[in-house]
């Protein structure tokens, strides 16, 4: 019993994620480094950002119907079936949490790996800005604060865009 | 005419270069709004007086794009028309062609030329992207940029002589840089542009004052005020090679509406100072652009 629950441990103070997923939907991924280097920017200073996101639960409104626009999104339909849905919602509210600077620690794989075997193309990744731009349109989000969070990821094509 | 031939070659042979560099499946369309720029008086992807570094069209790197335009320019004393087709490859390169007329109306007859005289011009243009990203890389200042050539033939030969045009047709060159600042939402141009071309060339090339390439400023800065609406202010500097046809610096205050991926307006007001000896050239240009 006590190994059990050591064992976790010593690898997480390691630095290293536990292969078991946090929540019982999410699906085991091999294991990586923790870092919120991982998340692939420099978080925002201040408050504002956030606020202007309408706080964490704005953030969560946003990528949850971000998804569910990309999930019904025929362009991006083939990308989206092969994703892991519960362990994207909740690493990308993490990440625009950690961008926006909610002081949260963004626990997911960096950009390079997490989009390594979907062979997005530019054209899907600008399907995925523009269902975000509509998503942050319907909380209602100034479309300069729109701007500046889509700085900060605009630059992960690099690392996203594979084909 | 062989200067034509060799500049539709390299065209040929640059987009040869392009579809050889990136084999495999092709995807039109997917660039994001606004991001491709409009069509500029030349028929450039650009604003309304400037050639920018983006490629025109809706195509990414994986596909094509393409558009028609027309464009008008009232001002007191002329009229200006522009209608063309450009095409973006792989977002990469852009062909475009132009018709340009400048029509002087009543004025041509205070100007000995009679009523309604209109000097046409085809204007055939290329664009090649050499290096940055004005889109994505907003960890950088550095900007897209690209260079590009500008064939220009215009058909009052005879006229552009007798005002003092030293040719009837030029090439332009051009490098632009480009740079979309996300975090400002704000898109910045600026051009440099070696010409010998009166009023863009539609009062022809070289004169008595100057008959020499000479590098000329144009640029554009716009704010993004949504996603579909750019407003700015450009201005061009021009060579003044006429000896008798003193001609000015243009400038503009724009706003670029994208209807949708298929349809964008835009709405000027132009200065374009002295046209011609009749001086105070401002008005409304008009651009209508569709395409993918």
């Amino acid at each position: 019993m006590l190994a059990t629950r050591l064992i976790p441990t010593l690898i997480a103070a390691a630095g290293l994620a536990w292969a078991a997923p946090a929540i019982a939907a999410e699906k085991p991924v091999d294991p990586y480094t923790v870092s919120n280097a991982n998340a692939g920017a420099q978080p925002f200073t201040g408050d504002q950002m956030l606020a202007a996101f309408h706080g964490q639960a704005g953030v969560a409104r946003v990528v949850d119907r971000m998804v569910d626009l990309s999930v019904a999104d025929p362009r991006l339909a083939e990308i989206f079936h092969a994703t892991d849905l519960e362990r994207l919602r909740r690493t990308l509210k993490e990440q625009f949490d950690y961008l926006l600077g909610a002081g949260v620690d963004y626990t997911g794989r960096d950009m390079k790996t997490a989009h390594k075997d979907q062979g997005i193309n530019t054209a899907e990744f600008n399907a995925l800005v523009e269902n975000l731009q509509k998503a942050m349109d319907q909380e209602g989000v100034a479309f300069r604060a729109q701007n500046q969070l889509l700085a900060k990821l605009a630059p992960m094509h690099r690392d996203v865009v594979t084909r | 005419m062989k200067r034509l031939l060799r500049a539709a070659g390299l065209a040929v042979g640059l987009l040869g270069a392009a579809g050889a560099a990136r084999a495999g499946e092709m995807v039109n369309g997917g660039k994001l709004l606004l991001t491709g720029g409009v069509t500029n008086v030349e028929g450039a992807g650009g604003g309304g007086l400037a050639s920018w570094a983006t490629i025109t069209g809706y195509e990414t790197v994986d596909g094509v794009g393409a558009n028609v335009h027309g464009t008008m320019v009232n001002l007191p004393d002329y009229d200006f028309r522009a209608y063309g087709a450009s095409l973006g490859f792989r977002d990469r390169i852009e062909v475009s062609y132009a018709r340009q007329a400048f029509d002087t109306g009543a004025t041509g007859a205070k100007l000995g030329l009679g009523s309604g005289f209109t000097f046409h011009q085809d204007v055939f243009g290329a664009k090649l992207r050499v290096a940055g990203d004005a889109v994505y890389a907003q960890d950088s200042w550095a900007p897209q940029v690209a260079v590009g050539v500008q064939f220009k033939h215009n058909d009052r030969g005879a006229i552009i002589k007798a005002i003092g045009g030293k040719d009837d047709s030029g090439v332009d060159y051009y490098v632009a840089a480009t740079k979309v600042l996300l975090n400002q939402s704000l898109v910045l141009d600026g051009t440099l542009r070696a010409t010998k071309a009166n009023q863009a060339g539609l009062l022809g090339f070289g004169g008595g004052k100057k008959d020499d390439y000479s590098l000329q400023f144009e640029g554009s800065a716009g704010l993004l005020v949504t996603k579909r609406l750019l407003i700015g202010a450009e201005y061009r500097t021009k060579p003044d090679n006429l000896a008798g046809l003193k001609e000015d610096d243009w400038m503009d205050l724009f706003a670029a509406y994208a209807v949708n991926k298929h349809l964008s307006i835009t709405a000027a007001y132009a200065d374009l100072g002295e046209v011609a000896t009749f001086k105070g050239q401002r008005g409304l240009y008009l651009s209508l652009q569709a395409g993918f």
